[in-house]
């Protein structure tokens, strides 16, 4: 291999998330973060002026880059999820651009599901407002591990110290009483690229890093041997051939921690036990692997094990349960009610459930609650109590993304009703306000 | 797996963290195993071109040591490049794959389809396609497409879900969060899926160098016979080019993209090894559809509109 493809095969891969409206600067953001990383190409830059020229607009509007469908053009916003790619010598990038509006809080909760990363706006004349606080509560619901508060349009306060250490001071703030683990504040210009890939010549004071720096440097993994293990059972290989007569391997894709060959493991919800006597790691047989790495997992006994099963440690698996207590954000146009029943996708298994009650509603931007709403609608964020008809081997959503969380499916139609995320909302002390319904909340 | 001679930033990077392609690869595999898992009758589509040369090699990987669970499906324009058909059948021989063939030629034999007047055959395979996964009652059909080739493709799911015509509708898709894919279908309905969603063409390229997959002779430099179109380079056949006023010339060309010949453009290169086309795409500063494909070139929304037709 040449040098170049080398270094380029070695650099790591970051998924992260942008809220924010057109209003606060994101298209500008994004745009200059594809741009100035040379990710717009020729033909791309040449489509957007064309089609910016002919709607009067004088300069290309980036935003056209990621608004991919013709109604989003047409209506000049950004409706779904946009994903973008780019890459430096240092790290492949997945952006999940997401717009910033309350109507759309399903999409930016979508973003944000897969993200490592999430980037805040604020426009550093108008600091933390209510779509901030919505924003800080989408990444703390979501349990998205690195927070950047992005305080964009310096150039329009001075470049003024104080206006950016206030603003940081009040999000930060905030947003760790929500239980965000850790956030960086950069003050930027998006417009003229102030500290996006470039360190600012207009704020000396700041001696942080660049967002793009920020981004290529931030952790994408930790010690995994200290998570709780977790292999939820894809599919069961069985080649029955003449040369792999016996050969019985459980696919799946690590969902968390790291397993060893020769590791005690207990298979859920049977609870019969074995261990583990090779890894085969798409080709290679290995003696340790970890999420989330796709492996074939082989056990020293014949036991009765299929898709939907879950494989953890002996001493360390997660209890089985009917009773599901989550947050769910609603994703679809028709309503969750209380009593109905639907499917309940979690992991590799999907089981019949009824919804037992919806105690609260929660308003992201004041952290409010409406006690029994009856029901929940898109784009409203609500507890749920579930009744399975299986039981099911579920983490909190704090202590394992990937299994503590879950779907609602309607089982008339398939639609995906809700995304729901075991356990408590917020890794915050900070208790929700409760108070009465009142007219006005436009969730 | 190359994840131990992968050389992290070690301020940044733990030991458990993968390369991008390691990532990529995991992730592909897992989607490839979802659908095995939930559905009855998936079928990969194969082109012979690179990215469904990616997906069979996944495929592969997924299920060894044993055989791939599915059957490939070509949509056969009837404007090959003869190097393309050879790979096909070659590669369908060397793993005992089950290979059925979609052809264009046919329905336009029987009068169902009629030859455009720009002798492009591109958007005619939509038909063709969705028949056939309605006469094998497919129910999961994996496509190559990738969400950084086209703006309307930036808005696909990794499941998408296409109802008895294959009709796409983007203001109807489900949400898709963390790694759980929604393939609930009702009958005559089926899930597209595109587990290289992810992937840009650099991903796709590194990824073929680090495997080592072998890829039909046309992806690397070489002379043939051209004649330029619409500012791009296409190949002399008996599809109806060039016509007398359009000169060929014999230029080193490759390709960048495997399509129906009357609409896939060459681009002047002499990168005749694998590194070499690594260095000329990270060097280049256009797309590879708006290097190569004129399909759609026709307007700001083409993609979109033959998505929602049923286009793969």
């Amino acid at each position: 291999m040449s040098t170049t493809t080398e270094q380029l095969s070695a650099t790591t891969l970051l998924r992260f998330a942008t809220a924010g409206s057109v209003d606060d600067g994101k298209s500008t953001l994004v745009g200059r973060l594809l741009h100035d990383s040379k990710s717009v190409l020729v033909d791309q830059l040449e489509a957007v002026e064309a089609a910016s020229l002919s709607r009067g607009q004088e300069a290309p509007d980036l935003a056209l880059l990621t608004d991919g469908l013709r109604a989003e053009r047409e209506q000049g916003i950004t409706i779904d999820v946009a994903y973008r790619y780019f890459a430096t010598p240092r790290r492949r990038f997945i952006l999940a651009d997401t717009p910033g509006h309350v109507q759309y809080t399903r999409n930016m909760v979508t973003g944000a599901s897969t993200a490592e990363l999430a980037v805040v706006l604020v426009d550093a004349r108008n600091g933390v407002v209510e779509q901030t606080r919505r924003h800080a509560a989408v990444a703390a619901l979501l349990r998205v591990p690195h927070v950047v508060l992005a305080v964009n349009k310096m150039d329009l306060v001075e470049y003024a110290e104080p206006v950016f250490a206030k603003i940081a001071e009040e999000f930060t703030t905030y947003a760790s009483e929500l239980g965000v683990p850790e956030i960086t504040a950069i003050p930027i210009s998006a417009l003229d690229g102030d500290n996006v890939v470039e360190p600012s010549a207009n704020m000396d004071w700041y001696g942080g890093p660049t967002v793009l720096e920020h981004l290529e440097t931030v952790p994408v993994s930790h010690d995994l041997t200290a998570c709780h293990a977790r292999f939820p059972v894809q599919y069961v290989i069985r080649p029955q051939t003449a040369e792999h007569p016996d050969y019985r391997g459980y696919a799946g894709q690590i969902a968390a921690g790291a397993f060893r060959v020769g590791e005690q493991v207990t298979v859920l919800p049977s609870g019969r036990t074995s261990t583990i006597t090779a890894i085969d790691a798409l080709g290679e047989s290995v003696d340790i692997a970890w999420a989330p790495q796709s492996v074939t997992i082989r056990l020293a006994d014949d036991i009765d094990i299929s898709r939907g099963d879950l494989i953890a440690p002996v001493g360390d698996a997660p209890a089985t349960t009917r009773d599901v207590e989550a947050t769910v954000c609603h994703v679809a146009d028709q309503p969750l009610v209380v009593g109905q029943r639907v499917l309940l996708k979690h992991t590799t298994r999907t089981v019949k459930a009824i919804v037992k009650d919806i105690p609260s509603r929660l308003t992201l931007d004041d952290l409010s609650q409406h006690p029994a709403p009856g029901q929940l609608v898109a784009n409203d964020i609500g507890r749920v109590v579930v009744r399975t008809a299986e039981p099911l081997a579920l983490d909190t959503y704090a202590d394992s993304r990937r299994t503590g969380s879950f779907l609602l499916i309607d089982p008339a139609d398939g639609t995906t009703l809700a995304a729901g995320m075991a356990g408590e909302a917020f890794a915050s002390a900070k208790a929700p306000v409760v108070r009465g319904d009142e007219d006005g909340w436009d969730f | 797996m190359t994840t131990s001679v992968t050389t992290f930033d070690e301020e940044t990077d733990s030991p458990f963290a993968l390369s991008h392609l390691d990532s990529l690869e995991s992730e592909a595999v897992h989607i490839f195993r979802e659908v095995a898992g939930e559905f009855e009758r998936p079928v990969i589509l194969f082109s012979g071109g690179k990215d469904s040369i990616v997906m069979l090699h996944l495929a592969l990987k997924a299920f060894a040591p044993a055989a791939i669970p599915f059957a490939l499906l070509h949509v056969d324009t009837g404007h090959n490049f003869p190097e393309v058909i050879e790979y096909r059948d070659r590669t369908v021989e060397k793993y005992g794959l089950r290979l059925h063939v979609a052809s264009v030629q046919d329905y336009i034999d029987r009068g169902v389809l009629k030859e455009r007047p720009d002798g492009t055959r591109n958007p005619l395979q939509t038909v063709p396609l969705t028949e056939a996964i309605q006469q094998h009652r497919f129910d999961a059909v994996f496509g190559g497409g990738r969400r950084d080739e086209e703006k309307a493709r930036a808005k696909e799911r990794v499941f998408s879900l296409r109802d008895e015509f294959s009709q796409w509708d983007p203001r109807r898709q489900r949400p898709e969060l963390w790694q759980l894919y929604n393939g609930r279908h009702a009958p005559g309905e089926h899930v597209r899926v595109f587990p290289l969603s992810n992937w840009t063409e650099l991903d796709v390229w590194q990824y073929i160098e680090r495997e080592g997959i072998e890829l039909p002779q046309i992806y690397f430099a070489h002379e043939r016979e051209v004649f330029s179109r619409n500012g791009m380079w296409l190949t002399a056949g008996e599809w109806g080019g060039p016509k007398d006023t359009e000169p060929v010339e014999k230029r080193m060309i490759r390709y960048r993209t495997v399509g129906d010949m009357s609409c896939t453009g060459a681009v002047d290169s002499d990168a005749t090894t694998l590194q070499a086309v690594i260095a000329e795409i990270t060097a280049s500063r256009l797309t590879e559809r708006g290097a190569t494909r004129a399909d759609d070139k026709l307007s700001e929304a083409a993609m979109e509109d033959r998505k929602r037709e049923g286009y793969f």
